[in-house]
């Protein structure tokens, strides 16, 4: 899937290393490759389960169980729409359809051209300025839906970082 | 390094000239709710300005104060005067208040109040105030409001929140100046670990998480078996409505560290583990910081304070799962498995962590153990009700005029809450509910408002405190779709394992979709209340057997509303998408506003003419109502011409 089998195992490398020597949780290897890659490669790991010395079914298990792990690649900006409770009665599922239009995607889904993944998420603890939306790790309040189309174009101009 | 009384002294006098230093210092609210309200800008606009004051000036950052609905916050501290609070602060605005203060003049728009004095909760001198001293007050500063006696303040009182809004977190200096390892000191120095414990049953404080265990039970308990024991701090803070934790740990980390160092000395534990939510970022990297420093002063690590003791310190980040909040399976994900709960017929203190004795608390509860050790089990008993001491700590939030983090003592009214301190709800709408309790929790309708707030009348009220969330809900608020929306957070949060509530949830929320859509039978009532009852029996973890308590506790209260759904195929509240469409009424000036927002294209009208929706291409996405300057766009539910002015009683 889009990368290259071979680089994936290269860069994965030095990750692999360091949980091997520093015997870090599987939770721990899984969180160091998504944050390395935006998602988990088949072959990463199929490599933590040979490093770890565990069946690999236990790491797909795990590797689904979480939702900060991804199977398919992430985009380059996650937007977070929190649908907690305050963001609730203050119309956050209207947000997340609004996001949904403009982006073109559906939650849980990444944009063709890869710049953004769109995501539920079930409170940020930002209560206060509900409804609140979280764009990687920047987060911002009361939320309207005119404003939607303005927040998108602010990260799809901004240069990768 | 801190290996002394005099070493702690030494810091303390260090951090108490950063507090309040003999030159200007600005301030600014800086968790993440003030950072998403514009405070990094207003920061970098005070760096900017104060180059030009000069004299040593500084900019810093504090926690959140609790003033969330004011922000962002900036604070003046100048030599011989009140501590001044501005509001909703500008970047633009802050050069002017500046250069005013600079010539001992004072900008009164958006000043929100002044500190004279505040209590220096945690000194080991006990009972102490600090007093600002006083000189050439300009008149507009004497006339300012003291911010502590705010309709929002007056009835507050900061125990776990001491030092958020008045520290800055990421000074290990300015906690200790505040009389933050004091308690520690005395704890390793003076007092037998079994003391410790007492102390803290004495003081009868209660699991501030969700359940409201005793504290010094659950720490005797742990005693009572031998091992290798843990101590766990749980910051997984995942109930929808609550971010006290978050808040704690991004205002004032080592008030937790400190908490769990004191709970590791009475349990001979020698390492702990901070399990912290993935969504959290910045709380994770000040906690990682006051870890960092504690390490570095001697505070964390090996022969603390010159003794015997010693304890380790480490942050596990979560994966992102609600359930991970109830210990079995927060245990498991520490280990790395999956986060799913176990049965507890042997209980966690016995067998937890690695099989080993474990004892999990809340990021409050441990907040709360250096003031217990400090001030004494006798103050801490004497604030509260008969059954639960202290304060607590809780978000009000929705449809409340002033949202925010609100610490009270125990026993006070929900009325006081919501009307007294969060002044009341806004755009002159009419209270419906109050959600307590996160997802297991329920909703309490006006006819007991006058609850005094605890564990024990929250449960009776077929709720429960949980980790202190409060959603206040309007008029306009759906109790059916609230109690869909729960059962849907729950359905995506089961882990899965025990099939009363994976399936329990699943068909729940089919009956529920049903009736939010006008297909719903009256015998769906029956069977909502028939499959409750059976989650509640036979689920292993919490998360299962309280699963049904927002459907059930709405059936309650808002029976009605049900039945509205159901034999009038209405929505009284006008949420539910199914049943409701959008109108445009007589005060339409053909501004043309809402037909160029509309992303579908419904609208249609000219300029100056009352514009139409076409119902079957409209989407309900009530764009058209948000942009309006006119109110002239009504969301309507059948057998009703407009909800917004019929169902408000007049
Ligand atoms: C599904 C579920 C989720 C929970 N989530 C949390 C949580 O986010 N934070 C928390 O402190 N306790 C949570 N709890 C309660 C914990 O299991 C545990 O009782 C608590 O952390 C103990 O600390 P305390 O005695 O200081 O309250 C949860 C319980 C359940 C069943």
């Amino acid at each position: 899937m889009g990368q290259p089998k071979g680089l994936v195992s290269e860069n994965a490398y030095t990750i692999l290393n360091e949980v091997e020597e520093k015997r870090v949780s599987l939770i721990a290897a899984l969180q160091k490759i998504q944050a390395r890659y935006r998602y988990l490669p088949e072959t990463a790991m199929r490599q933590v389960a040979a490093r770890l010395r565990v069946p690999v079914s236990q790491v797909y298990h795990v590797a689904t169980f979480y939702s900060a792990f991804s199977l398919k690649p992430k985009g380059r900006h996650i937007v977070n729409v929190c649908l907690g409770t305050a963001c609730h009665v203050k119309g956050a599922g209207l947000i997340l359809d609004r996001f949904k239009r403009e982006l073109k995607v559906d939650e849980g889904d990444t944009t063709e051209d890869g710049q953004f993944t769109l995501q539920a998420v079930r409170c940020i603890g930002c209560c206060s300025i509900a409804p609140a939306v979280m764009i990687d790790t920047e987060t911002h309040g009361y939320v309207r839906q005119d404003k939607v189309a303005d927040i998108i174009k602010r990260y799809r101009e901004s240069k990768e970082k | 390094m801190i290996k002394s009384l005099a070493d702690l002294e030494k810091a303390a006098s260090e951090g108490a000239r950063n507090i309040h230093p003999p030159y200007l210092k600005v301030m600014v609210g800086a968790a993440t709710c003030g950072i998403a309200s514009g405070a990094n800008e207003v920061i970098a606009a005070a760096e900017e300005s104060i180059k030009l004051i000069g004299n040593g000036a500084v900019v810093t950052r504090t926690g959140c104060i609790g003033m969330c609905y004011e922000e962002p916050l900036l604070d003046i501290l100048k030599p011989g005067w009140p501590r001044l609070t501005y509001s909703h602060v500008k970047p633009e605005q802050v050069a002017g208040i500046l250069e005013a203060v600079k010539d001992g003049k004072v900008i009164k728009e958006g000043l929100l109040g002044k500190i004279e004095e505040i209590e220096d909760i945690t000194r080991n001198t006990r009972n102490t105030r600090y007093r600002f001293p006083l000189e050439k007050v300009p008149q507009e500063v004497a006339e300012a409001e003291h911010l502590f006696k705010l309709p929002f303040t007056d009835k507050q009182q900061h125990l776990a929140m001491r030092n958020c809004g008045i520290i800055d977190p990421e000074s290990i200096e300015e906690y200790i100046a505040r009389g933050g390892y004091f308690g520690l000191y005395e704890v390793l120095t003076e007092m037998e670990p079994d003391e410790v414990i007492d102390m803290v049953d004495k003081a009868g404080l209660r699991g501030r998480g969700g359940g409201g265990f005793g504290t010094g039970r659950k720490w005797r308990y742990c005693k009572q078996t031998e091992g290798y024991r843990y101590v766990i701090c749980n910051a997984d803070e995942g109930d929808p409505g609550a971010y006290m934790d978050r808040s704690l740990l991004e205002s004032d980390p080592h008030s937790v560290i400190e908490g769990m160092l004191i709970g590791a000395y009475a349990l001979e534990s020698q390492q702990g583990y901070v399990y912290v939510r993935a969504e959290y970022p910045l709380a994770m990297q000040r906690l990682q910081k006051a870890i960092d420093d504690a390490y570095a002063h001697g505070l964390l690590g090996e022969v603390i304070f010159g003794t015997e003791f010693s304890f380790n310190l480490r942050i596990v980040k979560g994966g992102g799962a609600f359930v991970c909040g109830e210990s079995t399976a927060l245990m498991a994900s520490i280990e790395g498995k999956p986060g799913e709960p176990r049965a507890k017929y042997v209980h966690t203190v016995e067998k937890g962590l690695w099989n080993q004795p474990t004892v999990l608390n809340n990021v409050e509860t441990w907040a709360n153990v250096p003031l217990i050790i400090n001030k004494g089990a006798d103050w801490f008993a004497s604030i509260g009700t008969e059954g639960s001491k202290g304060t607590k700590i809780f978000s009000l939030v929705g449809n409340v005029e002033r949202a925010g983090l609100v610490e009270v003592p125990m026993g006070i009214t929900l009325k006081e809450i919501i009307y007294d301190i969060g002044g009341g709800i806004p755009g002159g709408k009419r209270f419906k509910a109050i959600q307590t309790g996160g997802p297991s929790g329920g909703c309490i309708p006006e006819s007991l408002l006058d609850l005094e707030v605890d564990f024990d009348t929250l449960w009776e009220a077929g709720s429960m405190m949980g980790s202190g969330g409060m959603i206040v809900m309007d008029e306009e608020t759906c109790m059916v779709d609230v109690a869909k929306f729960f059962i849907e957070f729950l359905k995506d949060e089961s882990c899965g394992k025990c099939v009363s509530c994976r399936e329990g949830l699943s068909q729940m929320h089919e009956i529920l979709r049903r009736i939010t859509e006008g297909e719903g039978q009256e015998s769906d009532l029956d069977l909502l209340e028939e499959l409750g009852k059976v989650m509640q029996d036979s689920s292993l973890c919490a998360l299962g057997s309280s699963a049904p308590n927002p459907v059930l506790s709405t059936l309650r209260f808002f029976r009605d509303e049900y039945l509205a759904h159901i034999r009038e195929k209405r929505c009284p509240a006008a949420v539910c998408t199914a049943l409701i469409h959008y109108e445009i009424n007589e005060n339409c000036t053909g501004c043309t506003l809402c037909a160029k927002n509309c992303p579908v294209h419904a609208i249609a009208g000219k300029v100056k003419k009352l514009h139409v929706i076409d119902q079957d291409k409209c989407i309900k996405c009530g764009v058209c109502q948000d942009v309006c300057k006119f109110d002239a766009v009504t969301r309507n539910t059948r057998n009703t011409r407009n909800t917004h002015s019929s169902e408000k009683p007049s």
